[in-house]
């Protein structure tokens, strides 16, 4: 099959290839005298057009755990690319955020360490020490309690946890106690171990939620997934594109950008977010300071929260943080917002005490509870 | 390790002088030193570097907190889960094994089975990971050929009471896969040593079959076959990918434990642990390679 990813990959690949034999032979020539590496604003490099030439005269760019697939990543790096001209180099999309920082520190000073994290909010709140401030030149449009305040890290997307299931075989869930029915006998899936991965944590926490429960206490989760397990409804292997296309996992718990991603690639596959409270969470943008392309780094960051990029969120089904001044200005790409819809419904997610009272929780019943 | 005087004493003979001794004992040691820097640079530094961060805080200050951690009910669970896995799929393969080994030895040494099912284990036991995983789940998964086959034609749900393949009992027949022809390759060689004049030996003393098995083939295999077992133990608790490629709830074996401990996006801070774990590990592989030298010196007063 030629589909457009694949079409978009080979894009990628044949002009990593010609501009690094471009390269070969030519040395690397600063554009300006600014030290990119402590730079908190476009200003400091003299404007965005400096900037852009700074980036464009390190050439590349290393991301991590950016899956093409992942809220539309692969369509938003393609841009960067073409735009710039610019090669992003893109390692191990598949990787937990604990992991993003771990090749920080292990790569460490080599030329294909990552440059710039895409965190879920408990691990950037950890790893403070590792984040260089940067502050985009439409800083005053995301939301205050979306951002650290000098910039060291910035929300950047966020979806609601939705439930994906194969019309095709199996009926609409429209509470979380349909989905003890037999209709779904083992057909009920996570993204990950809720322990490890969050997805799965945020899908406790919803159905903590919609249990009646509050964030305070993840056990009302737990013990749904508890009395899924028991009647033989939960599957524990982790959803990918994958097995939704095998049949694998007929029911996934997920956040709704992947379902809506996987929609598009799978016949039948529809998603549903359940009435009453919507758990959301956003996902947060940093620099590494040990960037070893710290001008496209700030670049990157500058390309993302433009309203381009932004909306490229919505088209894969993810929330962009600059959403309000986008509808305001009009410049928000109405279709593919009329497709998503808007998020409605009380909206909750957990302070960084709430979750790390439920990880600990979690650490301790999961295991016990899914066996 | 042999030390330089015990070597110099195996070596001893008429006529040679001392420096010449040292000189044949020195090149020993230079002829192991390849193989000695290897294991220090790649096994022993690691091993020790891991297993010393059990002992530390993310800060640096020493602490038991992951070694009493070792004692959560969680954590024994998953060392009983591994130790379950690996004792069933050891003691299993290498009885199933040893029967082939034993069909084997009837067949032509060089015949076009033997060579056969010899070249087949060869490959079968490296056979491991995500594609040993996916091959199992194309065949018994959920969806699997075989598990649509059953249900289909013959009304059989091998999953009624939930899918076990993803769980620890699932591991079972995905290690045999590879656990029987390691057996298989590890253990020929004990079995081709046992000499046909020694069952003509005893036929000519008045034996039976029974009392060659029991008093002369058993006692001469039973180390090697012990050695077998317990490596087939080993190979199958610090199996790792192809758990991780089935297993994806709950870090119900050690090894995955670890993954968990290094890679989780929100049990923060357990880093370290994984250090403790990998020290369970060990301490679990000591005990069992003590019990093989045991069990050894006992079988070897047989083979005097």
């Amino acid at each position: 099959m030629f589909n457009k990813r694949t079409f978009a990959g080979l894009a990628v690949f044949t002009a990593a290839a010609i501009t690094l034999s471009a390269c070969a032979g030519t040395t690397d020539a600063p554009a300006s005298d600014v030290d990119a590496s402590v730079a908190t604003s476009a200003a400091d490099f003299g404007g965005l057009d400096a900037l852009i030439a700074a980036a464009q005269a390190e050439g590349e760019l290393n991301v991590i755990a950016l899956p093409d697939n992942w809220a539309n990543y692969g369509e938003i790096k393609a841009l960067f690319e073409e735009k710039y001209g610019i090669v992003v180099n893109s390692a191990d999309p598949d990787i937990s955020s604990a992991e993003e920082i771990a090749a920080a520190d292990n790569l460490k000073g080599q030329d294909t360490a990552p440059d710039v994290f895409d965190l879920g909010t408990a691990v950037t709140l950890d790893s403070l020490d590792y984040f260089a401030p940067y502050q985009v030149e439409n800083w005053d449009e995301i939301p205050e309690g979306n951002k650290e305040a000098t910039g060291l890290w910035v929300n950047d997307y966020t979806g609601s946890m939705s439930i994906g299931y194969d019309s095709n075989s199996v009926p609409e869930p429209t509470s979380l106690d349909d989905l003890l029915g037999d209709d779904y006998r083992g057909a009920v899936a996570l993204n990950g171990d809720p322990t490890q991965a969050g997805a799965a944590f945020a899908a406790v926490g919803l159905a903590t939620v919609q249990s009646g429960g509050t964030l305070d206490d993840f056990q009302d989760g737990i013990d749904f997934f508890e009395k899924l397990n028991d009647a033989g409804n939960f599957i524990p292997v982790n959803v990918t594109s994958a097995t939704i296309a095998a049949g694998e996992t007929k029911v996934a718990f997920d956040w709704s950008y992947n379902n809506l991603a996987a929609a598009a690639t799978v016949d039948g596959w529809k998603v549903v977010t359940l009435p009453g409270t919507v758990y959301t969470s956003f996902y947060n943008q940093a620099i590494s300071k040990d960037a070893p392309h710290p001008a496209a780094a700030r670049l990157w960051q500058e390309f993302l929260y433009s309203a381009e990029a932004q909306n490229l969120f919505i088209v894969g089904g993810a929330y962009p943080v600059t959403i309000q001044t986008l509808q305001d200005a009009g410049t928000v790409d109405a279709d593919a917002l009329g497709a998503l819809g808007e998020l409605d419904g009380e909206l909750v997610t957990p302070t960084a005490d709430q979750a790390a009272a439920a990880a600990a929780l979690l650490a301790e019943k999961w295991a016990a509870a899914i066996s | 390790m042999t030390d330089a005087s015990t070597s110099v004493d195996v070596s001893g003979g008429a006529g040679v002088t001392p420096w010449r001794h040292r000189l044949r004992a020195t090149g020993k040691f230079l002829g192991l030193t390849p193989f000695a820097i290897y294991v220090l640079l790649f096994l022993a530094i690691p091993t020790t570097l891991a297993v010393s961060t059990g002992f530390f805080t993310e800060d640096g200050a020493l602490t038991f907190d992951n070694i009493v951690g070792l004692f959560a009910p969680n954590v024994l669970a998953s060392f009983g889960a591994s130790f379950f896995v690996s004792a069933v799929t050891a003691i299993v393969g290498a009885i199933i094994g040893a029967l082939v080994c034993y069909a084997l030895l009837g067949l032509r040494p060089d015949g076009a089975v033997r060579s056969f099912i010899d070249s087949v284990s060869s490959v079968l036991a490296q056979f491991g990971g995500v594609m040993l995983a996916f091959a199992f789940i194309a065949l018994m998964g959920g969806q699997g050929l075989l598990t649509l086959f059953l249900k289909n034609n013959l009304g059989i749900d091998i999953y009624a009471d939930g899918n076990w393949l993803y769980q620890v009992p699932g591991l079972l027949p995905v290690y045999l896969y590879f656990q029987v022809p390691l057996m298989v390759i590890t253990f020929m060689p004990a079995m081709q040593g046992l000499k046909l004049t020694w069952a003509e030996a005893n036929a000519t003393l008045g034996g039976t079959r029974l009392t060659y098995w029991t008093r002369i083939a058993a006692p001469v295999l039973a180390p090697s076959f012990f050695g077998s077992l317990l490596l087939l133990f080993a190979n199958a608790f610090s199996s790792y990918a192809t758990a991780a490629a089935l297993i994806s709830q709950g870090a119900q074996i050690v090894p995955l434990q670890i993954r968990g401990a290094l890679v989780s996006e929100t049990v923060l801070g357990r880093e370290n642990m994984a250090g403790a774990l990998a020290l369970g590990m060990i301490i679990v592989m000591v005990v069992v390679m003590w019990g093989y030298s045991v069990l050894q010196t006992r079988t070897s007063r047989w083979q005097r």
